[in-house]
């Protein structure tokens, strides 16, 4: 079947992509853009390791068609430091050793990133509840849960 | 929150004990770091895998040529392709398992012992096209009939899973049961006599289902068979070298045409030690000329790689009013999945390790099921006796009235006692662990509620010790290139570079460490057994009294002065007759080009000293009487950790270990259905535990030092998980009432209990 | 996946012509949270992928005392939770699209694809059929509505007509003392499919006495979404400080026809049926008294 051309921005940059119809967003950005940083733990939207954030709100990037990107504004693990460097919660995860094996650390700072956007105060039930989609095997979700609540007292210190 | 209790106090340590931020993090934080899926290469394919639908089917025929015939399919290999193996044993860490079954495992050739046995594989230039090529693949099966669990596999006239089983006859020359592929015994001192003479005598049976490790990331792994025949791997695996051997042993080709090039992995818990998947996709890369991947589906992880087994265990305990056990008597039957090799043995010999028992029969059997072959999971064996030993210590502890800690604490193993097994046990922090529980205020704090209760346990591992390399080289600017051979699963590439950092008296951001491929660093074992930190980090150790020995020659010709004038404090170097002359570390390392060249160290042990962990736990709970739902409200978890050495990287192995446990208590199981499907193959039906699901987890870390390493440390990632679930069972029983003998302890397993106990 | 074609329609009409031509082969896509799970596992074999989202009247949320809550069909569940007006007069609506999934699936998921997909545990069907809403259907042949309690035919089947297309979901104004709630029961907190699910509405009279009308509805307990009529009607006229809430229970267990699987044996779902039919009841009435 033909290629689809798509036209999307991510990261900030307006991006032009072929894809397959029946290529996922998580496929389109790891095999076709390289951008790896959005893993594949079930591809069946129980994990959240693929989570990005779609025009605003977090998506499991297995369940979205990579046609489906035509015009939204996408932001994956890769666009959350800046030249200036790392976001608060990038540097909360590594200061709280909020990480083990890491495979489901990008799922959980876009998701992280998505609650404080929405919500710059949470509670930990809060926390616990936003992040219920992205599993993680390794921590027992502690740490995790610390440092979103961290990262979050240091932006509004910082604003 | 955690708090440390050190036992002895002597920390003159800079680095150890410290928490440094880990060198591979901002690697792993923006989505950077090289997972074994995270690899491209140019003409790669993909590769796709038959597996048997059936639990138990002779293979009649495979067809594959209109597989073949499909545009875009380039190999397609079968069992046939796999060599002819010779029977032979290989050690494989933990574990040992047969080279035959090992290539069985990998492709069934004549039958199919479990749904998901790889029967063939396609690479194809697209993901759909291999899947397209499955379906194009004819195989006639002759279907027979399965055995399911350990009492069905055992009972006379069951049907048998292997037709040439090695079995060795039992004690006494009596043959085993059938499908009963090990036996094992420990019998010490007089257990009828001690259990006539007790004043209590409790006897119970267990069930526990098989369980997955769940690591996040599936297995995956990248292979190039090149034209001059030799072979390169990407994987992220637990354990690179074994990898190589493995692959070498099945394809018998030599280990040295073998390149494995290690990845970042996504968790492994002993799931990623054997893998199946390494000769399979090396055969078709070789047959298509160029490098092929091949990554599992979430179902094929749960149905095609190795879980933990299920177990029916039998359990008899004799006590007196005093409190002291008399005897123990337990028989422990383990699934094996379809090939050899359950963790049986561990939990025989662990399950009573806590406590002195000077009679005791255990005796346990490893049987083969038509299941996934199973593999290390966490203290593998341990969970399991653990769950049903400590589950039946509780009811003793209660039927003489006793507080189940103290009743714990009055048959404590301390050093020289000995095991069931007639081991000595070393310095070991039994009773230090289950006092910091005692004396916790969690413990004292009262519950808030009905329908609430309060557990407690605790667990033994043993943990290893193995092989490991490491390499350091110093750098003109003063810092340290670290490499080593220990894949990074939880921050040991941190753990392992503090250990030089503290000899070398720098700090461990100086340290760089790099996790190499197999033709770059020494042997290094897999990562597991509790090791890593402990043995890789005492490699680091090594090499790095090796670079200090040199430095300090290096310094005494800057000196103009002997080594033995020449004193290292603090990453300083000073001549002990002239004060004036001393050089920073980092000024040394920038007149090394002048004064003999650069300074490389290198170590390879085997450590012998290895501490083993106890860890005890205490849980809350709360069960809704009407829905069976049992809610974990409030967790400590004490550990015996030795030394820790990254505090931070200590307590998550705790808190990951609790979680683990919480999930097998309340949740997980592996469901089949009579024809040996399993139901339940994918996250949404394999329940893990949700952040929403637990609460807080506090790491009380017990420092009781192991004199068997440089540090004191002892190995601390697997002892975690073992008393979880019976504390959690004992909990569940003093809201309850209803001692719950089997898991899950799942909600609709709560109500049946409930309803049961009102009749 | 197997290949497919994809095609993103702007207007009604041309996604009801695509959905047409595409016969049995063509699908419409909304948040693509079960189809795309179901194609992948090659449950649901799909030539023609019909994007709806583009497509204005499947995105609207509109909302007025006179004509009640209209919900485009591909409106995606955090839309949903998020619009004041319906936090304030849909709390049991609310309940259901704020369980299904995680924040990531509740970013695609949709009321209109919950309904859709006629699993007998859509949490979002019960919401709707306990609220007495109807689906607006359009097709080759016109408009039509089907009340939501009808809509689901039997497992992943529904009562579209080929080239039919769900556009919304129309929500009547609740009288004044109405409340409704829905619950459901899963073995973790959350990421899970009910076990049991039980939605209630009641509305009571001036007093806040007795009950003049109530509504339950049960999920996975039958092949479908269950619509008990008669625990509904048993709590009619009826005070609310009687045991009328315990016979609505009975009622509900008599209708439920769960069986046994994975998830849960039907003597326990029968038991949950029980238990969460008095526990939504409840709520349903809290909910109605504090109007
Ligand atoms: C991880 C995970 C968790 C989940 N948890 C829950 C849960 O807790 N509770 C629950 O109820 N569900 C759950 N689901 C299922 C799913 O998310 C919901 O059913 C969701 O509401 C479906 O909406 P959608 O927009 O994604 O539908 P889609 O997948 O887009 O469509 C579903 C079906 O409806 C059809 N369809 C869609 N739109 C239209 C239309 N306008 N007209 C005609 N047909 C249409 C499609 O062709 C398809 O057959 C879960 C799914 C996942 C992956
Ligand atoms: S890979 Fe998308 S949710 Fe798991
Ligand atoms: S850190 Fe390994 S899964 Fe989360």
């Amino acid at each position: 079947m033909a290629k689809l051309h798509v036209e999307t921005t991510i990261n900030g940059e307006s991006t032009e992509i072929l894809v397959d119809p029946q290529q996922s967003l998580l496929e389109t950005l790891r095999d076709g853009l390289m951008l790896t940083g959005a893993k594949e733990g079930c591809n069946d939207g129980n994990c959240g390791a693929c989570t990005v954030i779609m025009d605003g709100r977090t998506v499991n990037s297995c369940l979205v068609l990579g046609a489906e990107a035509q015009d939204a504004d996408i932001t994956t693990i890769e666009g959350l430091a800046t030249p200036r460097g790392l976001h608060p919660l990038q540097q909360a995860f590594l200061e709280n050793a909020a990480l083990q094996c890491g495979i489901c650390t990008p799922g959980f700072l876009i998701s992280s990133k998505s609650l404080l956007d929405s919500n710059p105060n949470p509670s930990e039930e809060e926390v616990r509840f936003w992040l219920a989609g992205n599993l993680c095997r390794c921590t027992g979700y502690d740490k995790i849960v610390r440092a979103v609540l961290d990262a979050a007292k240091e932006m509004k210190a910082g604003n | 929150m955690a708090t440390t209790t050190t036992v002895e106090q002597k920390t003159t340590e800079k680095v150890i004990g410290t928490r440094p931020i880990r060198h591979d993090g901002v690697d792993k934080v923006t989505g950077r770091a090289i997972y074994g899926a995270d690899i491209n290469l140019p003409k790669m394919l993909h590769v796709k895998i038959l597996r048997s639908p059936h639990a138990h089917a002779r293979i009649v025929s495979i067809d594959t040529k209109q597989a073949l015939d499909i545009p875009g399919v380039k190999a397609v290999i079968t069992g046939e392709d796999l060599p002819e193996p010779p029977s032979q044993m290989q050690n494989l860490g933990e574990g040992a398992a047969n080279l035959r079954f090992l290539s069985d495992n990998a492709m069934a050739r004549t039958k199919a012992l479990y749904k998901g046995h790889a029967v063939a594989a396609v690479a194809a230039t697209e993901l759909y096209i291999a899947e397209e090529a499955l379906s194009a693949i004819k195989v006639t099966w002759e279907i027979l009939p399965a055995v399911l669990d350990t009492e069905s596999a055992m009972a006379e006239g069951a049907p048998l899973v292997h037709d040439d089983l090695p079995q060795r006859p039992m004690e006494g020359d009596q043959a085993p049961p059938p499908n009963v592929a090990r036996y094992f015994r420990f019998n010490i001192g007089d257990t009828q006599q001690a259990f006539e003479e007790s004043d209590t005598v409790v006897e119970r049976e267990f069930r526990t289902q098989m369980v997955h490790q769940g690591y996040i990331e599936p297995q995956t792994a990248t292979a190039l068979w090149k034209e001059d025949e030799s072979l390169t791997i990407w994987c992220s695996s637990q354990g690179h070298f074994n990898v190589r051997d493995q692959t070498s042993n099945i394809l018998q080709i030599p280990v040295s045409s073998i390149k494995v090039i290690p990845l970042e992995i996504g968790g492994g818990f002993g799931g990623k030690i054997g893998s199946t998947i390494y000769p399979v996709i090396s055969l078709l890369s070789k047959k298509a000329g160029v490098p092929v991947k091949y990554s599992m589906t979430r179902a094929e992880v749960f149905e095609g790689t190795g879980p933990g087994s299920g177990t029916h265990m039998r359990v008899k305990i004799g006590a007196m009013k005093t409190g002291k056990i008399t005897a123990v008597d337990v028989s422990l039957s383990y699934e094996a999945g379809a090939y050899p090799g359950s963790s049986v043995a561990s939990g025989c010999q662990n399950m009573f390790s806590p406590y002195v028992i000077e009679n005791a029969f255990i005796e346990g059997f490893d049987v083969i099921v038509n299941k996934p072959k199973t593999a290390a999971y966490r203290a593998p064996g341990t969970p399991q006796a653990a769950y049903a030993g400590e589950s039946i210590i509780d009811e003793v502890a209660e039927s003489i009235g006793m507080d189940p800690i103290d009743f714990r604490l009055l048959n404590v193993a301390e050093e020289d006692d000995s095991r069931v097994d007639g081991t000595k046990h070393r310095v070991i922090g039994a009773k230090e662990t289950l006092e910091a529980i005692k004396n916790h205020p969690h413990y004292k704090s009262p519950l808030n509620g009905p329908n609430q209760g309060r557990g407690v346990a605790i667990g033994y591992w043993g943990n290893a010790g193995m092989t490991s390399s490491c390499s350091l080289i110093v750098n003109g600017d003063g810092t340290v290139n670290l490499v080593e051979g220990s894949v990074d699963i939880g921050g040991t590439r941190t753990a392992i570079a503090m250990h030089a950092a503290e000899v070398l008296g720098i700090p461990a951001e100086d340290i760089h460490p790099v996790v190499a491929d197999t033709e770059s660093v020494g042997m290094t074992s897999i990562t597991a057994g509790s090791r890593t930190a402990f043995a890789s980090g005492w490699a680091a150790y090594e090499a790095a009294q090796g670079v200090l020995k040199e430095l300090i020659e290096r310094a005494a010709t800057v000196f103009e002065t002997t080594p033995d004038q020449v004193v290292h404090e603090d990453g300083t170097f000073r001549s002990v007759s002239d004060n004036d002359k001393k050089l920073t570390f980092k000024e040394l390392a920038g007149r090394l080009q002048r004064v003999g060249g650069p300074v490389i160290g290198q170590a390879t042990i085997t450590p012998r000293g290895v501490g083993t962990a106890f860890g005890a736990d205490i849980v809350d709970v709360e069960v809704d009487p009407e829905t069976g739902k049992v809610q974990v409200l409030r967790v400590t978890a004490a550990q015996d950790v030795g030394r820790a050495i990254h505090p931070s990287y200590v307590e998550g192995q705790i808190q990951g270990g609790v979680a683990q446990g919480i999930g097998w208590a309340l949740n997980e199981e592996y469901v089949f259905n009579d024809e040996g499907v399993m139901q339940n193959p994918g996250f949404l039906d394999y329940r893990m535990p949700t952040s929403l699901d637990l609460p807080m987890i506090e790491a009380v870390l017990v420092e009781k030092r192991n004199p068997g390493h440089p540090y004191g440390a002892r190995g601390v990632g697997e002892v975690p998980i073992v008393p979880v679930m019976a504390s959690v069972a004992n909990a569940v029983y003093r809201a309850t009432g209803v001692r719950y003998q089997a898991l899950p302890m799942s909600p609709g397993n709560i109500i049946a209990g409930l309803t049961q106990k009102d009749h | 996946m197997k290949p497919f074609e994809y095609v993103k329609p702007n207007t009604l009409a041309e996604a009801i012509s695509a959905l047409d031509a595409g016969g049995e082969d063509a699908r419409a896509l909304s948040g693509g949270t079960d189809l795309i799970v179901q194609m992948r596992a090659g449950r649901n074999v799909v030539g023609n992928v019909i994007d709806v989202k583009g497509v204005t009247e499947t995105n609207v949320i509109s909302h007025s005392k006179k004509d009640g809550l209209t919900i485009g069909s591909s409106v995606p569940c955090y839309r949903i939770y998020n619009d004041e007006g319906i936090k304030k007069t849909y709390a049991g609506l609310v309940d259901s699209v704020s369980i299904i999934g995680g924040t990531g699936i509740q970013g695609r998921a949709s009321l209109g694809g919950n309904l859709c997909n006629a699993a007998p545990s859509g949490d979002g069907i019960q919401s709707l059929i306990i609220l007495g809403a109807v689906a607006n259907v359009e097709g080759p042949n016109g408009a039509r509505q089907i009340a939501t309690e009808d809509f689901c035919t039997a497992p992943g089947q529904n009562a579209l007509n080929p080239g039919e297309l769900l556009v919304s979901l129309s929500v009547p104004e609740p009288e004044s003392n109405a409340g409704a709630h829905y619950l459901r029961f899963i073995p973790r907190n959350e990421m899970d499919i009910a076990v049991v699910g039980v939605g209630a509405s009641v509305v009571l009279d001036a007093e806040k006495k007795s009950i003049v009308s109530a509504r339950i509805s049960l999920a996975s307990v039958a092949p479908t979404p269950l619509f008990v009529e008669a625990a509904g009607d048993a709590l009619k006229g009826t005070e609310i400080a009687s045991d009328s809430v315990e016979k609505a229970a009975i009622f509900a267990q008599e209708a439920a026809r769960p069986i046994d699987d994975m998830r849960g044996t039907a003597d326990y779902r029968l038991h949950l049926v029980g238990v969460l039919t008095k526990r939504a009841l409840k709520v349903a009435i809290e909910r109605a008294e504090n109007q």
